[in-house]
């Protein structure tokens, strides 16, 4: 069982890749782990209330809300944030086809769209509506950011 | 941040949980059962919640089945929303439960979460109202298969000691014709005004609402109005409206002359819908 008490404690999560020790309470989640103990400040925080998706990560390849983790529930799964996705085909695309404005939202809008190619390299516009719905972007450029994902799918695009 | 720290226990077995309750209870701890934890996370940040101590449901494996057995479709407690909807295995639950909150949050969203919640929805209970389903629970004194609406009224009525394990739902009740249509205020994700998920039993309309009341709820006698016979469709609504277990909600989201309006639209559409899977 896992089990921890109050106060501090030093834990082992797997992110990127790799194996990191970080100090925490129980009441920490991930979001707060990841900014402020490994630095990987990708991962936003705006409303912390699961409604925005600007703390995107991936935990076990699954787009979740690091603002919705407990660093302590994420234990022994492979964790992905944004800083592991330099120069991948999804960043060359939101930079391509101007998917970017301000940038908030762009991380957690790149992990998703990454997690949905991986799941759905065939995804229709039905199944790209859904899981963009899960961020917001208040620069308003998400046909652009449609754009983006669209161009890597194996047809170009969805029908 | 979550402004109060608390100890954290994630069991790997139903009886390893009920004896960390037993044991967190006699240190007269306040002790919370979980399984997606979203719920407890956002309450906790804005000081509307407190505990001692949480269990995590999440590493138990029988709250993580998902699989016929037998005459019934097990559903854990600890399955995630999309997990339910990916599977296919009971299309009206699928549905009914991809409109809740948005993808990204259903992947950690329980399907025991969202049955057990505190906001008043729980739309995730309205299909399991329409099929006879059961829910098996554990505490100090053992585990129980109950039926569903012996335990839910309005609510979900377990005691602290108790949590989910999984949901029974008899496999005559998968694959009937069903509807499951949500109305939100704006966007397509956000809490409902009205959702409603129905089936056709035996020729006979069975229907649950949410957001339209302060609680989910399956009326017979509103189901008794949309099967009358002898009425138009029109009239079929009317009567159902009358039949209402309590005054509709009158909010910030919608008003109440709206959500009526919004709910006689969503019952006509329902009984449609419904009638065209019947030619
Ligand atoms: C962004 C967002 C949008 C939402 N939109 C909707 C919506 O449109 N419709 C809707 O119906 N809901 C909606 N919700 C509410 C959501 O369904 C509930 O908050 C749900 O409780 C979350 O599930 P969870 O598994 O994370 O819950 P948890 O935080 O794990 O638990 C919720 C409650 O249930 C109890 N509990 C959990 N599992 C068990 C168990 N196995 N046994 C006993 N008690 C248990 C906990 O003690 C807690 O009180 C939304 C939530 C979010 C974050
Ligand atoms: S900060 Fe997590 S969803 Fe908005
Ligand atoms: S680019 Fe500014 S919020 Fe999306």
């Amino acid at each position: 069982m896992i089990t921890n008490g109050t106060g501090k404690t030093v834990v082992r999560l797997h992110v990127n890749g790799e194996a990191s020790d970080v100090m925490i309470c129980s009441a920490d989640t991930l979001l707060q782990t990841l900014r402020e103990q490994l630095g990987l400040t990708g991962a936003k925080r705006a409303c912390e209330n699961g409604d925005c998706g600007a703390c995107t990560v991936l935990i076990n390849g699954e787009p979740m809300h690091s603002c919705l983790c407990l660093t302590i529930e994420t234990i022994n799964q492979p964790i992905t944030t944004i800083e592991s996705l330099r120069d991948s085909a999804i960043q060359q695309k939101f930079i391509e086809k101007w998917a970017i404005q301000c940038g908030f939202c762009t991380p957690g809008f790149i992990l998703n769209c990454q997690a949905l190619l991986n799941k759905h390299p065939d995804a229709d516009d039905e199944t790209i509506e859904e899981w963009l719905q899960s961020n917001l972007c208040r620069c308003t450029g998400y046909q652009e950011i449609k754009e983006a994902v669209k161009s890597l799918l194996p047809k170009g695009s969805a029908s | 941040m979550i402004p109060f720290d608390f100890e954290y226990y994630r069991p790997e077995s139903v009886t390893e949980a009920v004896k960390t309750y037993e044991i967190l209870a006699t240190q007269d701890k306040k002790v919370l059962f979980y399984s997606g934890g979203t719920e407890f996370i956002t309450f906790s940040r804005l000081n509307q919640l407190d505990a001692e101590a949480i269990i995590d449901l999440k590493g138990i494996p029988d709250c993580h089945q998902l699989e016929l057995q037998g005459e019934h479709l097990v559903i854990g407690a600890a399955v995630s929303l999309n997990k339910i909807t990916e599977s296919q295995l009971f299309p009206l639950l699928g549905q009914t439960v991809r409109k809740v909150a948005d993808h990204t949050s259903r992947n950690k969203i329980t399907i025991g979460g969202n049955i057990l919640s505190r906001f008043i929805y729980r739309e995730g209970v309205l299909p399991l109202l329409l099929t006879e389903a059961k829910v098996k629970l554990a505490g100090s004194s053992g585990e129980r298969v109950v039926p569903l609406k012996v335990v839910f009224d309005k609510q979900m009525n377990i005691s602290p000691e108790q949590f989910l394990i999984h949901i029974q739902v008899p496999k005559a009740f998968l694959n009937l014709p069903f509807v499951s249509i949500k109305k939100t205020r704006m966007s397509k994700v956000g809490y409902p005004i009205v959702s409603i998920a129905a089936l056709v039993k035996d020729k006979k309309i069975r229907a649950a609402l949410s957001g339209v009341c302060e609680y989910p709820f399956r009326s017979p006698d509103i189901e008794a109005a949309l099967n009358d016979t002898s009425l138009s469709k029109e009239e079929k609504i009317d009567k159902a409206l009358g039949q209402l277990p309590e005054a509709i909600i009158d909010d910030l989201q919608a008003s109440r002359d709206y959500r009526e309006f919004l709910l006689k639209n969503t019952l006509l559409e329902t009984i449609e819908a419904l009638e065209a899977t019947q030619t």
